[in-house]
C-alpha cells in the first residue's frame, strides 16, 4: 500500500517537473512548480525526514513562489487585472 | 560588380550599417537637379541621355541590391538556421551525456535503506545513542545542525544574510524622511505597487485576519519545539516571514510598516546574528580547550533543555523571518514603507 503510494507519488513528480518545463505560459509554470514542491515535501515525509518536509512546504511551496509571482508581474509577464477586464469588455 | 565592391558591402552589413543607405545617398546626388542645369546641351538630347544613364544605373544599383540581399538573407535565414541547428544538437548532445551520467551513478549507489549501507557508520550510531545524553535534544536533527554542526549552520545563516545584502544593493530604492522629496525611480516604484497589488481586497483582508495569528503562531511553535519536534529555526522561520508576507499583502505597506521596518529588520538580524555567534564562541571555546562549559542541559524533553540549542533555534528563526519579509518587500517594491 505505502509503495503504490509512493508510486503515484513519484510518477505526480515526474509529470510536475515535465509539465514545468513545457508549458509557455510562465504564470502556469509557476503554479505547477508550486504543486511540485508540495509533492516534494509528501515524499520527504515519506522518507520520514519531517523537517525537511517543513522547510520545503514553507520555502519551495510558499515563499520561492511568491517571490516568482512578484518578479512575474515586474517584467509584465503577467497582467495585471485591470487591463485585463478592459480586453473583456472589448 | 566588383570583388571588392563586395567586401565593401559585406564589411558594411557586417557592422551592421545599412548597405542601402548610402545608395539612395549617392543617387540622391547624382539625381541632383543643380548639377544637371550646369551643363548647357541640347535639353533632349540631355533628358534621353540622362533616361539611358539613369536606366542603367538603375540595373547596377539593382543588382547591389540583390547582392546585398542574397548576402543579408543568407545570414537571416540559412546561416542562423545553422547556428541555431547546431546549437540544438549540441544542447541534446550535453543533456544526453548528463542524463547518462546521471542515471549511471544512481544505478551504482547502494539500495535505499539497506542497514549495510556505507553511511550507517560509526557516526549515525553515535547521533543516535550518544545525542540525547550529550545534547540534550530529542530531535536529533536539532541535536545535530545546532550542536555538532553548529559551525555549519552559522555559515548557512551568514549565506542567507549575504544574500540578503546582495538584494538590498540590488533592489535597495531608499527611504526619505519626512519634508525630503522622494526620487523619481521611488514615485514610479510607489505607481507600480499601487497598480499591480491588491488594495483593501475585503476577503483577502478576512482570510489574513484568521490565518495570520495561526501562521506565525504555528511558526513560533516549531521554532520554540526545534529540540522536541520535527522543525526548528529555519522552517519555523519561514512560516513566521510567510505570515507577514501575508499580513503586507492583505493590509498593504502603511500598515505592516507601523510594526516592521527596515531598522526593525537591522537590529533583529544584527542582535540575532551576534547572539548566535556568542553562544557558538563560547561552545566553540570551552570544547576546543576542554573546559566544563557549565550549560545545564536540563531534562531532555522540557521546553527548557538542551543547552543552546533553543536560543540558537530562536536566532535562526528570526534571521530567516526577516530575510523572508525583506526580500518580498525588496522585490516588490525596493523598501519597506
Amino acid at each position: 500500500m505505502n509503495s503504490l503510494f509512493t508510486v503515484i507519488v513519484l510518477s505526480f513528480l515526474l509529470t510536475c517537473a515535465i509539465a514545468t518545463c513545457l508549458s509557455r505560459n510562465l504564470l502556469v509554470t509557476v503554479i505547477i512548480f508550486m504543486a511540485y514542491s508540495l509533492l516534494m515535501s509528501i515524499m520527504w515525509i515519506l522518507l520520514q525526514s519531517p523537517d525537511l518536509a517543513i522547510t520545503e512546504a514553507a520555502v519551495g511551496a510558499g515563499v520561492t513562489s511568491v517571490l516568482f509571482f512578484i518578479t512575474l508581474k515586474k517584467i509584465h509577464a503577467i497582467k495585471p487585472e485591470e487591463e485585463e477586464d478592459h480586453h473583456e469588455s472589448k | 560588380m566588383k570583388a571588392s565592391d563586395l567586401k565593401n558591402r559585406f564589411h558594411r552589413w557586417l557592422y551592421e550599417e545599412d548597405g542601402s543607405e548610402l545608395d539612395r545617398e549617392l543617387e540622391g546626388a547624382l539625381s541632383n537637379p543643380s548639377e544637371r542645369m550646369q551643363r548647357e546641351i541640347d535639353p533632349e538630347t540631355f533628358a534621353r541621355h540622362e533616361a539611358q544613364a539613369d536606366e542603367k544605373r538603375h540595373e547596377l544599383l539593382m543588382e547591389e541590391e540583390k547582392n546585398y540581399r542574397r548576402l543579408h538573407d543568407w545570414g537571416m535565414t540559412k546561416g542562423s538556421r545553422l547556428v541555431k541547428n547546431a546549437y540544438r544538437a549540441a544542447a541534446v548532445a550535453v543533456l544526453i551525456a548528463v542524463t547518462v551520467f546521471l542515471i549511471r551513478t544512481v544505478i551504482e549507489l547502494p539500495p535505499f535503506g539497506d542497514p549495510n549501507n556505507l553511511y550507517n557508520n560509526e557516526v549515525s550510531a553515535r547521533y543516535i545513542e550518544q545525542g540525547i545524553p550529550e545534547t540534550g535534544a530529542i530531535n536529533f536533527v536539532a541535536g545535530m545542525i545546532l550542536d555538532y554542526r553548529a559551525f555549519d549552520t552559522f555559515g548557512e545563516s551568514t549565506v542567507l544574510f549575504v544574500a540578503a545584502c546582495s538584494v538590498l544593493i540590488l533592489l535597495k530604492l531608499g527611504e526619505h524622511e519626512k519634508g525630503e522629496k522622494p526620487t523619481p525611480a521611488m514615485l514610479e516604484a510607489e505607481y507600480d505597487d499601487r497598480h499591480h497589488e491588491p488594495k483593501n481586497d475585503e476577503i483577502l483582508q478576512l482570510a489574513a485576519k484568521i490565518l495570520v495569528p495561526i501562521v506565525l503562531f504555528y511558526g513560533i511553535y516549531v521554532v520554540l519545539n526545534g529540540h522536541l519536534s520535527p522543525g526548528g529555526g529555519f522552517s519555523g522561520g519561514a512560516i513566521m516571514g510567510a505570515a507577514l508576507i501575508l499580513y503586507l499583502n492583505a493590509y498593504g505597506f502603511e500598515k505592516a510598516s507601523k510594526i516592521f521596518t527596515f531598522k526593525t529588520f537591522r537590529w533583529v538580524t544584527f542582535v540575532s546574528l551576534m547572539t548566535y555567534a556568542g553562544l557558538k564562541s563560547y561552545s566553540f571555546f570551552t570544547g576546543a580547550n576542554h573546559i566544563e562549559s557549565h550549560i545545564p542541559k536540563g531534562t531532555p524533553g522540557a521546553i527548557l533543555s538542551s543547552g543552546f540549542i533553543l536560543p540558537l533555534n530562536i536566532c535562526v528563526g528570526l534571521i530567516v523571518m526577516c530575510t523572508m519579509y525583506a526580500f518580498y518587500t525588496l522585490f516588490r517594491k525596493g523598501g519597506m514603507k
